[in-house]
């Protein structure tokens, strides 16, 4: 491995030049039937930008709605659709799926492969998961329920039987989210083997374990901890499919059939599901602080341990989101204590993080500016998931909007962020351009205003006693002025998130040229061009170390000296 | 300042204003006081109860009506205000991991950050360190411990407490959207507004709550008075109260089930012991026999609304709708999505969906002069 | 920029073979799903509010299980074959598997046969009957989907599409095969001993 810059094959072409309709079908099916893990990662995060903008503008009619007290805005059958499809379409997708597309787009570049050890598999899982999403918000139109017409899903993401047993929810709605969440988590299920699949098999020469960048580390985490949660959501879903279709029993309360199965089937999936969110954030703020404090990572071991750590144990701790079902005092007792256990290897992060920072020469630039608010945030978020890992306080807490305020922080205050901070990022990689820094800062200044008025008053509303799922409620409750403070946060939000869409595609059209390595970064992608050529890489790379770059950059004091 | 974390723990439940007289002479509220050791908590936990009272003397300046705002942090009952103490600690301690933390991040960005007169050369590389990740590891396992001492300790304390033989025992039953309260050693069946008596050290009376559902997932929860229970059916479950104070308390179902769940309001009122005397003695009577509106009763009696609903010395039996029999003994209707007055019970018999659509109670296709006749025969089941 | 800076240490280079890292990653999914119908029929026995009961009704199929547990014998002997290029053997032993594979199903056909015509138990009567259709039929699908795969495999391997360089591909698919034979162990130690 001589040569240096690793010499370009061609640049990919993303654009049609002509116009003639011709041109725009041949540049379509392009699309349709590419199996390159760059153009897949794309399709999935221009996929899930846009399930972002949908599922943000549910959530605006959901404040809308409890702006005002005993407001009309949205009937209750309406508002319960919108808070389900929210919650649903922002988990699986948005977060998943762009989480799993910045995935694909990276992790072959990253480790100095030409594709996903599958192809074929990566273009068959997406398209399954972009399956799943048209089938469920297709049940706006298909999916008829009680009233005759067009009914979306309205029995909350977590779904809790019997209320989604036939005789409660009759018509097609909940078949439409059963069956949508089945064939997008087969989709899911492709990706994640895919990664694993392509890190173990395909990494470059001397990109060992331990000098694979940390996201994609945590990529690996992530589809590991996917297969074992996935599945048992795929298996409780088929269990209610049989029920509703075939007449089964298993969470029919009539016939002896258990609620509190479904549950706990549930939050097997549900709890690790939401590591399997953050754990790619956790990537990403993991490859940009180094970069932007100017420092190697502090404790890279101890940070591939603490990933493994925080899947292992997010397997043992479900039962936290039911200590109000009525479990005994030594099985509330035992998930207490599990669920503390996580924020042991969650502070180790944290703790590195800013150790990172510590010393460092910080640069400000946009995604620096998401990731050290996703640190903030995430410290706020956490602390507060401990006040309800405490059982009793839970007992108070559950089901109001402290759970709403907690959950929000992490999914919007974290991972919302770190995948802001990483499109920042990679941009420039993807697209050859660099995003507005002006537009961007306006971006980051107001979401970041818009999230800590909206969802730092949840917590208070959280504390009075309003719980969550409710479409309306009483004057007399002393909630009304607080509600109004977090709708107006959630519209700022909105005028960011616009500017943010808009920035995406100004830029697009005339933002400057980004070069190949414009952040002046140590991993694999950016010694290729901006964007990268078909198969990446012109020869096969080898490294010697976590940040090959930085030995290029530095051959007088290269990191394979220092790293055991 | 001082005075402002008193705004939140004196803040009494008061009663409801628009009840009936029974419940007026609950006006003369004392405010409970702050008990030693949730002082003694205050204090340890300055800053972040700083934070919060900050907070909530803002909220208490805008409010609407406090009196109707379920507060965890005004609590009245045991479990409740046990709590309430370990949020305290809790809070104290989370507090403190968060200045620590958030300070060195602070520090860390300001002190670090990249300066104008900064040459280009890269700051020292520093890989990691043993000793302090060694610390980090230790430090919170050691705070893991405590929390969770002291949490499983209150775990214990609230869910197996012994039960004093003379509790009074209430089966609740949860249904869409309306709940059923059954006291089946006293013989009482009644809808939406639960009444106990006052509890106290000299005389405890704790309320034992049984929990059912007659068809999906609900939960009970008087914030003041303890954290919440499921209702789930084929699973049953019980929760205990005892209150200190007497009053009115509010609360709501706190599970998500169905349409109406946002509707699915619950009073507790709170009475002396005299009064919750004379309470059961009269929920005992069966249902008025007035003559004067022997009409609406008929229409009663020859409509559905017998299928669905009881009222005790009537043919009425059904048990599908809340009972009846003691109707005017509640101040609202429908769990809560209206007052109990004659003009609300013609709009709810005319069209119940209109009051609280999605309910499962079917508009009854009767003329307005039919209604009448039945909201004079319904208002007199007192 | 100048050139990568040579390593001390020069380091051999060996990786994993993909596909059978995709297929272990496959089976430990499959396996989380297979956990969660297995917990659900352990925690539903005995709780059906009607009968029939296990104990009335259900057979232990011992041929079925001698004939599935035989297959990933015979599949590992053709892994054998073909490993030395003995596309022959090869096909044999895989027909062999086949064929007593063919026969755990048909024999799981006839069971439920009996089951649903002569002692009226479908999915729909009792929670036995939801949690064993289930289960077993959540196993027998793996059954019928590993049969199609084996049948076409043998197809190509009579067509002359399979050959020995194809070994490790061959050897990736069994364990596919082995795997959904250890299933019905603990299926049939769920089904047939602890829940009878
Ligand atoms: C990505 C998402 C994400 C993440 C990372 C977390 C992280 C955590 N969550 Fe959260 N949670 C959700 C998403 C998430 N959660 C969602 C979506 C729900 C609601 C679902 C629903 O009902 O719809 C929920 C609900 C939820 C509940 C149930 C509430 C209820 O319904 O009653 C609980 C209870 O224990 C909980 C706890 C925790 C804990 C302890 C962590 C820990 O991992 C946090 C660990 C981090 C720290 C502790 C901070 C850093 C650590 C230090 C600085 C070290 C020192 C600290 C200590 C020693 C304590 N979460
Ligand atoms: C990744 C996950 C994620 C994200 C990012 C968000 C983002 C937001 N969420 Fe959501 N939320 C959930 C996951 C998430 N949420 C989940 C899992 C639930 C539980 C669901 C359940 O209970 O079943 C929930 C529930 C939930 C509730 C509780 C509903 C209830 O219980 O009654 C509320 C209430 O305020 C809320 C608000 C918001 C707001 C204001 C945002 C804001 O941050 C959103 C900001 C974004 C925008 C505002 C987009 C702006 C876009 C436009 C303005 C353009 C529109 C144009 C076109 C469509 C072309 N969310
Ligand atoms: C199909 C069943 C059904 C029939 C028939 C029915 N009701 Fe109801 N009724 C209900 C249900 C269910 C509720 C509780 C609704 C809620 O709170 O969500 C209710 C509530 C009420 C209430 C309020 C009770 C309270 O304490 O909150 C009144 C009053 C009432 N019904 C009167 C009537 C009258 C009068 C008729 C006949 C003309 C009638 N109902 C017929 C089911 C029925
Ligand atoms: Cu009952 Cu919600
Ligand atoms: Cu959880």
């Amino acid at each position: 491995m001589a040569d240096q810059t690793l010499p370009i094959a061609g640049t990919l072409d993303v654009t049609p030049r002509r116009h003639s309709r011709a041109m725009v079908l041949e540049w379509l099916h392009g699309w349709v039937v590419t199996v390159d893990h760059k153009r897949l990662g794309i399709l999935y995060v221009v996929y899930s930008i846009f399930f972002l903008l949908v599922a943000g503008a549910e959530a605006l009619a959901i404040r809308i709605q409890l702006a005002w007290p005993n407001n009309h805005f949205l009937s209750p059958e309406l508002y319960n659709e919108m808070f389900t499809m929210h919650g649903t379409t922002m988990v699986f997708l948005v977060g998943m799926p762009i989480l799993f597309g910045i995935g694909n787009y990276l992790v072959p570049l990253m480790i100095g492969a030409r594709d996903m050890a599958f192809p074929r598999l990566n273009a068959f899982s997406f398209w399954m998961t972009a399956f799943g999403g048209l089938l469920i918000y297709y049940s706006f139109i298909g999916g008829f329920g009680l009233y005759g017409m067009g009914a979306a899903p309205d029995v909350g993401w977590w779904a809790y039987a019997p209320l989604t047993a036939k005789a409660f929810s009759p018509g097609h709605a909940t078949d439409y989210w059963a069956l949508a969440l089945i064939v997008s988590g087969f989709g899911t299920l492709g990706a994640a083997i895919n990664i694993i699949a392509t890190t173990l098999s395909m990494r470059c020469r001397g990109m060992s374990l331990l000098r694979m960048p940390l996201f994609v580390w945590l990529m690996l985490v992530t589809s590991g901890l996917t297969l074992i949660t996935i599945t048992p959501l795929t298996a409780a879903q088929i269990m209610l499919t049989i029920d509703r279709y075939l007449g089964g029993h298993f969470f029919d309360t009539q016939a002896g059939g258990s609620a509190v199965v479904w549950m706990h089937f549930f939050w097997i999936f549900g709890h690790p599901e939401v590591y399997v969110l953050v754990l790619p954030a956790f990537g990403i703020a993991s490859e940009i602080i180094p970069v932007f404090s100017r420092k190697a990572i502090f404790g890279y071991p101890a940070m591939v341990a603490a990933s493994v750590g925080i899947a292992f144990v997010s397997l043992g701790v479900w039962a936290h989101h039911m200590f109000t079902v009525g479990m005994t005092s030594v099985g509330n007792a035992f998930f207490v204590l599990s669920t503390m256990l996580v924020g042991i290897p969650t502070g180790i992060k944290i703790f590195n993080w800013v150790a990172t920072l510590w010393g460092g020469k910080i640069r400000f630039r946009v995604p620096m500016l998401f990731c050290i608010a996703f640190i903030f945030q995430f410290l706020i978020a956490g602390l507060t998931g401990i006040m309800l890992s405490v059982a009793p306080w839970d007992w108070q807490l559950h089901n109001s909007y402290f759970v709403i305020a907690h959950f929000h922080y992490v999914l919007v205050g974290a991972i919302i962020f770190n995948i802001f901070a990483a499109i920042y990022y990679w941009y420039p990689k993807v697209t050859g351009k660099m995003l507005s820094e002006t537009l961007g800062r306006w971006h980051f200044w107001l979401f970041f205003i818009g999230f800590h008025v909206t969802f730092d008053t949840m917590h208070f509303v959280g504390f009075l006693g309003m719980p969550r799922s409710i479409y309306t409620y009483a004057p007399d409750r002393g909630w009304s002025h607080l509600n109004l403070v977090i709708s107006i946060g959630g519209m700022i939000q909105g005028i960011a998130v616009l500017i943010f869409a808009w920035n995406l595609v100004r830029s697009y059209l005339r933002g400057k040229e980004a070069g190949n390595d414009p952040w002046d970064a140590w991993t694999l992608e950016w010694a290729v061009p901006s964007p990268p050529p078909v198969y990446n890489f012109a020869a096969d790379p080898t490294v010697y170390s976590r940040r090959p770059l930085w030995d290029l950059k530095h051959p007088e004091d290269p990191d394979w000296k220092y790293e055991g | 300042m001082a005075g402002v974390p008193r705004v939140i723990f004196t803040r009494a439940p008061h009663p409801d204003t628009r009840s009936n007289n029974q419940r007026k002479s609950d006006a003369k509220q004392r405010p409970f006081m702050i008990r030693e050791h949730d002082a003694r908590a205050i204090r340890l936990s300055s800053l972040p109860a700083l934070f919060f009272a900050v907070a909530f003397a803002g909220r208490a300046a805008w409010a609407d009506g406090p009196q109707g705002t379920p507060s965890i942090f005004a609590p009245a009952s045991t479990p409740a205000s046990n709590i309430l103490d370990l949020s305290w600690f809790v809070l104290a301690i989370t507090g403190g991991i968060f200045v620590v933390v958030g300070g060195l991040l602070a520090w860390a960005i300001i002190r670090y950050r990249e300066r104008k007169t900064d040459d280009d050369s890269e700051p020292a590389q520093i890989y990691g360190s043993t000793q302090v990740e060694l610390a980090w590891t230790v430090i919170p396992i050691l705070i893991v411990v405590v929390l969770f001492l002291t949490t499983a300790r209150i775990i214990f304390a609230i869910q197996d407490a012994p039960r004093p033989p003379a509790a009074l025992e209430v089966t609740v039953v949860g249904h869409q959207f309306w709940w059923e309260f059954r006291y089946p050693k006293l013989g009482i069946v009644t809808a939406n507004e639960l009444h106990v008596p006052v509890s106290s050290a000299q005389d405890p009376r704790p309320t034992y709550l049984h929990l059912l559902s007659a068809d999906v997932d609900h939960s009970f929860w008087a914030p003041q008075l303890a954290g919440k229970t499921d209702l789930i059916p084929n699973h049953p479950n019980d929760t205990w109260i005892d209150p200190r104070h007497t009053g009115l308390y509010v609360g709501q179902c706190a599970q998500f089930c169905g349409v109406e769940h946002a509707m699915m309001l619950l009073r507790v009122y709170v009475d002396t012991p005299e009064q919750f005397a004379a309470w059961v003695k009269q929920q005992q009577q069966p249902g008025a026999q007035d003559a004067s509106v022997a009409a609406g009763r008929h229409i009663f009696e020859t409509q559905a609304c017998t299928n669905c609903h009881r009222i005790a010395g009537t043919a009425a039996a059904g048990t599908f709708g809340p009972d009846l029999t003691h109707l005017e003994s509640r101040a609202t209707i429908a769990a809560g999505a209206a007052m109990n007055t004659p003009k609300n019970l013609h709009a709810w018999i005319q069209d119940p969906d209109h009051l609280k659509p999605g309910a499962l109670m079917p508009a009854m296709q009767l003329n307005d002069e039919q209604i009448d006749q039945l909201v004079e025969y319904l208002t007199t089941l007192h | 920029m100048s050139a990568i800076p040579i390593s001390p240490v020069a380091e051999p280079w060996r990786l994993p073979s993909r596909g059978r890292v995709a297929m272990l990653s496959l089976i430990t999914g499959e396996c989380a799903i297979f956990t969660i119908f297995v917990v659900a029929y352990i925690y539903y026995i005995g709780k059906s509010l009607t009968g029939p009961t296990p104990q009335q009704v259900l057979d232990v199929p011992i041929l079925n299980t001698i004939c599935l547990l035989s297959s990933s014998v015979t599949i590992w002997l053709a892994e054998r074959q073909i490993e030395r290029g003995k596309m022959r053997g090869f096909a044999a032993w895989w027909a062999l598997t086949i064929a007593l594979g063919a026969i755990f199903i048909a024999g799981t056909g006839m069971e439920w046969h009996k089951l649903i015509y002569v002692d009226g138990l479908t999915i729909r009567t009792n929670l036995f009957g939801t949690t064993f259709y289930s289960l077993v039929g959540l196993h027998a699908t793996h059954v019928v989907v590993g049969l199609i795969g084996l049948s076409l495999i043998l197809i190509f391997t009579l067509t002359g599409h399979v050959r020995e360089e194809h070994s490790e591909r061959i050897q990736v698919f069994a364990l596919y095969w082995h795997f959904v034979d250890a299933v019905w162990v603990v299926v049939f130690t769920v089904v047939y001993i602890v829940g009878r």
